[in-house]
């Protein structure tokens, strides 16, 4: 009688999608009109915003490689939108073979997709869950075939909690999943934040409102609020930065000044 | 890769930075500049080659802008930027040793073919992410409507499978779906149920509230509702239900629809009634029974001021004799005929019978004017007992004894009005029966001490609330006292000393009589052993004897001559000082078994004397077969002794009885005599004692011999 937890009532493609969005500031093709009517209104306030986009695909890049050289072979992405390129399992496979990734999303366009994208890879798969349900996650049996919990995972929330209303318990559902994670797993998280961001708050607050109106809040927290989340966390250095100062490979003053929009880090659990 | 400072192959590097630092800045990759400079490094080394190639190999530039979009460079300024910077240093870098104006125009060429290239890998693969993410809407769709198909395949046989009743109607009223679970519960089809609306099924007995919810409901305040409620089904009958009515909304919180869920509880209810039925009710005659009825009085004494209750207690008169004679099967139905008769008796409003057990039954009327009603309630209760009942062939008649109460509401409580109904009832029937008799306080008041009396009597025993009157007896010849006769008093704490009529019956009653009759006799006979241990020698005017009555009931006890023989033996009192007396009329019809005891008793040396002789059918041919010895002649014989000069026909009759008396050897005692006329008289008569208050009333044992003879009448 129940419908599942993850399934809309229908696919309405008529109305945009974050990870449509996200793909097309990436260069992507995998959306539609409505989605890139949304984002060009959001560029209009923040024409830097692919930048920000492309800062986070950085971090998770280096991230991963970070957790993949600590001896990290097991990935938990919730969040994980259209598999573009750079995906996690391309570069943790690439570091250690036979990694295994487990990607987790809501939407049901970007879990199709992924089905698709990882059709024949054993080591990788997909779960249609929210982030909001840990234990629809924890316990759905692409984690239990993937991934061992009482061994160190990489959990990557990465610009996915700023999408969770405070009303939701964002803290609460990060706090559930680390419950969960062995000793020596790792929190790779990035927020959106107004700290950072090369532009007047009011003007960046146009895009915020963009996100509004397609029912997709972007909460844009402070830097206290995001430290938080790493709550029972063991900050790795450098700690809770702007993206391009997290374990640079090149120097961070050559990157766009959006790219210092928000924050990331990385914490160890004790 | 090692390279010579400005060989060829340093010079192909210098031309892949400056191409990587070109279009970095606008490329999507998520490798650092250093990463993608190595990725354009092969591609330079492409185009440099295809530079300096013989023939111009259109291929090798298209495949090289073809590979910019592989490394994600699919910003149309990458392609500009990356056509710049070729234009401005490949040949520079690149083309040493070339006829400058051929590698221009080959450089262009490339560009071109570049562009055509880029282009073409571009809109495949923008095609193709079309095409895949169309695909993953399509496969996402699916799932979904596959889900929700299931969800709904799995909604649709719950609700109809469902045994409650389901329906949705809009929020004016009109049916829209209906499972089949309802329809069966309302015995209507499924299309004859969507045709109706909800306002239409109002029933007289739906609460107060039901409509109102509803309205709250519909007009979208209130969620849910939760009733009971009736409705009619097309045949007439009605079909009860637990009722939930919930308000549906659409995703936007707008009121749509409203859902009805119902449980039958048809069933349940009618179970409800009858268990309610059953424990109101008499399962032989089917009227209301005890606490029926006293609910229903409760609520007639509790009613407001002004307002009267009548009451009808109707015993039938000798029910017990059809019960024993013709059987509980007659009995039964005699009692249900008389049951069908008192309910048509009481059938206005305010009107009830009962039956409280038995043949008891009750008629209730309640209003302001039942003193009037009451008594025609009773009169038609009388009538229709008249008719004889027929009974398996016979014609019974029925005769009861009614008592009725009349009085204003609010003064007694059910059971004081019960109880006098009761006493009245008693009174009709000690009355003779067949009547109706009216309560009167006073009558109930000897009753209610008369309840009381009997039981309080055991406890009066044990607390030695008893004590024992002596009425001397008298002989005629010399006047001296010959005995007395021993009369049981008791000292009532509340009401004083109570003669032997007002508690022997009830003694006989309960069958206290036996260990009371007991404690008598022991008592009379320690006080005759008294007396003459302190009056009389051997050489004194004869033994004191002692009086005892025996009643009806100690006649019957099997251990009256043992409990005799005992108190005799233990007091060492010989058994000619021991009158007993008995009256005649326990001994009317008397068979051997019963005189049994009584003649051992008399063998012994016991007197048994005949008392009251001459009130009951005194049968003289059976004075011979009775151990007796005296006759005690009752009052009435020498009451008009007591003047002068006496009736001569009574004279007549006790000199024939006294003479009767001695020719069969029997004594004869006179009791009641009152003066000093009576006493001479009856001495002349030939009778041997007397007893009365010419002499004494009774009194203490010490004042047995302080006599009177002074005349008690005047």
């Amino acid at each position: 009688m129940e419908r599942p937890a993850w399934a809309p009532r229908s696919i309405d493609i008529s109305v945009p999608s974050v990870s449509r969005i996200y793909d097309f500031y990436l260069g992507g093709s995998h959306n539609f009109e409505v989605d890139r009517e949304a984002a060009r209104k959001a560029m209009e306030f923040m024409p830097g915003l692919p930048k920000i986009m492309q800062a986070n695909r950085a971090l998770m890049r280096r991230a991963v490689r970070f957790a993949a050289d600590e001896g990290i072979s097991q990935f938990l992405d919730i969040g994980s939108g259209i598999p573009t390129f750079g995906n996690v399992h391309e570069v943790a496979q690439t570091v250690r073979p036979g990694a295994r990734v487990v990607y987790v999303d809501h939407d049901p366009v970007a879990v199709a997709h992924s089905q698709a994208v990882l059709d024949g890879n054993t080591d990788a798969d997909v779960v249609a869950a929210d982030l909001l349900k840990p234990q629809d996650i924890l316990s759905s049996p692409q984690v239990e075939r993937l991934i061992d919990l009482n061994r160190p995972v990489a959990l990557l929330l990465v610009a996915i909690l700023h999408f969770v209303e405070d009303a939701d318990d964002p803290y609460g559902a990060v706090a559930e999943l680390s419950d969960a994670l062995a000793p020596g797993s790792l929190l790779v998280l990035t927020h959106a934040s107004y700290e950072g961001i090369p532009l007047p708050a009011e003007r960046a607050g146009g895009a915020v409102d963009v996100y509004k109106d397609i029912r997709n809040p972007l909460i844009m927290r402070s830097r206290e609020e995001i430290a938080r989340f790493f709550e029972g966390y063991d900050m790795v250095e450098p700690g809770l930065v702007p993206m391009p100062r997290w374990r640079p490979e090149t120097a961070p003053e050559d990157e766009d000044p959006y790219a210092f929009s928000g924050f990331a880090g990385v914490g160890r659990t004790a | 890769m090692s390279a010579e400072p400005d060989g060829p192959e340093d010079r192909l590097r210098r031309f892949a930075t400056i191409w990587s630092r070109a279009v970095f800045p606008v490329t999507s990759t998520s490798s650092t500049r250093p990463e993608f400079e190595e990725q354009l490094l092969p591609l330079a080394r492409r185009l440099s080659e295809a530079l300096r190639a013989r023939a111009f190999d259109q291929e090798e530039a298209r495949a090289v802008g073809a590979a910019l979009v592989g490394a994600h460079c699919t910003d149309p300024e990458a392609l500009s930027r990356t056509l710049d910077c070729v234009d401005a240093y490949l040949v520079l870098y690149c083309g040493q040793g070339g006829d400058p104006e051929h590698l221009r125009a080959r450089s262009a060429r490339l560009q071109h073919a570049m562009a055509a290239g880029f282009a073409q890998a571009l809109r495949e693969r923008t095609l193709a992410e079309q095409e895949a993410i169309a695909q993953a809407a399509l496969k996402a769709q699916g799932v979904v409507a596959q889900a929700l198909h299931a969800s709904e395949a799995r909604f649709r046989a719950v609700f109809e499978g469902a045994a409650i009743g389901i329906g949705i109607a809009d929020l004016d009223g009109n049916i829209l779906q209906v499972n089949g679970a309802l329809t069966r519960m309302f015995g209507m089809s499924d299309q004859q149920l969507r045709g109706r609306n909800a306002m239409e099924w109002t029933h007289p007995d739906d609460a107060p509230q039901t409509w109102r919810l509803y309205e709250e409901l519909v007009r979208g305040e209130r969620e849910h509702y939760h009733v009971e409620k009736a409705f009619y089904r097309p045949d007439g009958t009605v079909l009860w239900t637990n009722l939930t009515v919930s308000l549906l909304r659409d995703a936007d919180g707008t009121p749509r629809y409203q859902l009805a869920l119902m449980e039958d509880t048809t069933e349940r209810r009618l179970l409800n009634l009858r268990l309610r039925y059953e424990a109101t009710h008499d399962a032989l005659t089917g009227l209301p029974n005890r606490s029926f009825f006293f609910e229903r009085l409760e609520k007639a004494l509790a009613a407001g001021p002004g307002q009267r209750f009548g009451l009808c207690y109707l015993d039938l008169d000798g029910f017990k004799t059809v019960n024993d004679s013709l059987g509980h099967a007659a009995g039964d139905r005699l009692l249900v005929e008389v049951a069908d008769r008192l309910q048509a008796c009481a059938t206005a409003p305010g009107e009830m019978v009962a039956r409280l057990g038995g043949d008891e039954f009750v008629a209730l009327t309640t209003g302001p004017d039942t003193a009037h009603q009451v008594d025609e309630l009773a009169g038609r209760i009388m009538n229709a007992l008249l008719a004889p009942i027929s009974i398996d062939g016979r014609e019974l008649t029925v005769r009861g004894s009614i008592g009725i109460v009349e009085g204003p509401a609010g003064e007694r409580s059910p059971a004081e009005v019960l109880r006098s109904a009761d006493i009245t009832m008693y009174r009709a029937k000690s009355a003779g029966g067949n009547r109706f008799e009216l309560a009167d306080p006073e009558a109930d008041a000897r009753v209610i001490t008369r309840h009381g009396l009997t039981t309080a009597l055991p406890a009066a025993l044990e607390r030695g609330e008893f004590f024992i009157e002596y009425q001397p007896l008298v002989r005629l010849g010399d006047g001296t006292v010959r005995g007395a006769e021993a009369l049981v008093r008791w000292l009532h704490p509340q009401h004083g000393v109570l003669g032997p009529d007002r508690f022997i019956p009830l003694a006989e009653h309960t069958g206290l009589i036996v260990p009371l009759g007991r404690w008598v006799l022991e008592q009379s006979v320690r006080q005759a052993r008294e007396w003459r241990e302190r009056h009389g020698g051997p050489d004194a005017a004869g033994p004191l004897r002692i009086n005892v009555n025996l009643s009806p009931c100690q006649l019957n006890h099997p251990g009256l001559v043992q409990d005799t023989v005992d108190i005799l033996e233990r007091t060492g009192v010989a058994p000619d000082a021991l009158c007993l007396e008995v009256t005649e009329s326990a001994l009317i019809g008397a068979d051997d078994d019963l005189l049994k005891p009584l003649r051992r008793l008399a063998d012994m040396g016991v007197d048994i004397a005949l008392d009251d002789f001459g009130t009951g059918y005194s049968n003289l041919a059976n004075l011979r077969r009775l151990p007796v010895s005296v006759l005690k002649l009752d009052r009435s014989f020498t009451q008009s002794m007591q003047r002068f000069p006496a009736d001569p026909v009574d004279l007549k009759i006790v000199e024939g009885i006294v003479a009767l008396a001695h020719s069969l050897d029997l004594a004869v005692t006179v009791e009641g005599v009152e003066t000093g006329a009576q006493a001479e008289q009856l001495r002349i008569l030939g009778c041997d004692t007397a007893q009365g208050w010419y002499y004494a009333r009774p009194g203490p044992p010490e004042r047995l011999h302080q006599l009177a003879l002074v005349d008690a009448t005047g």
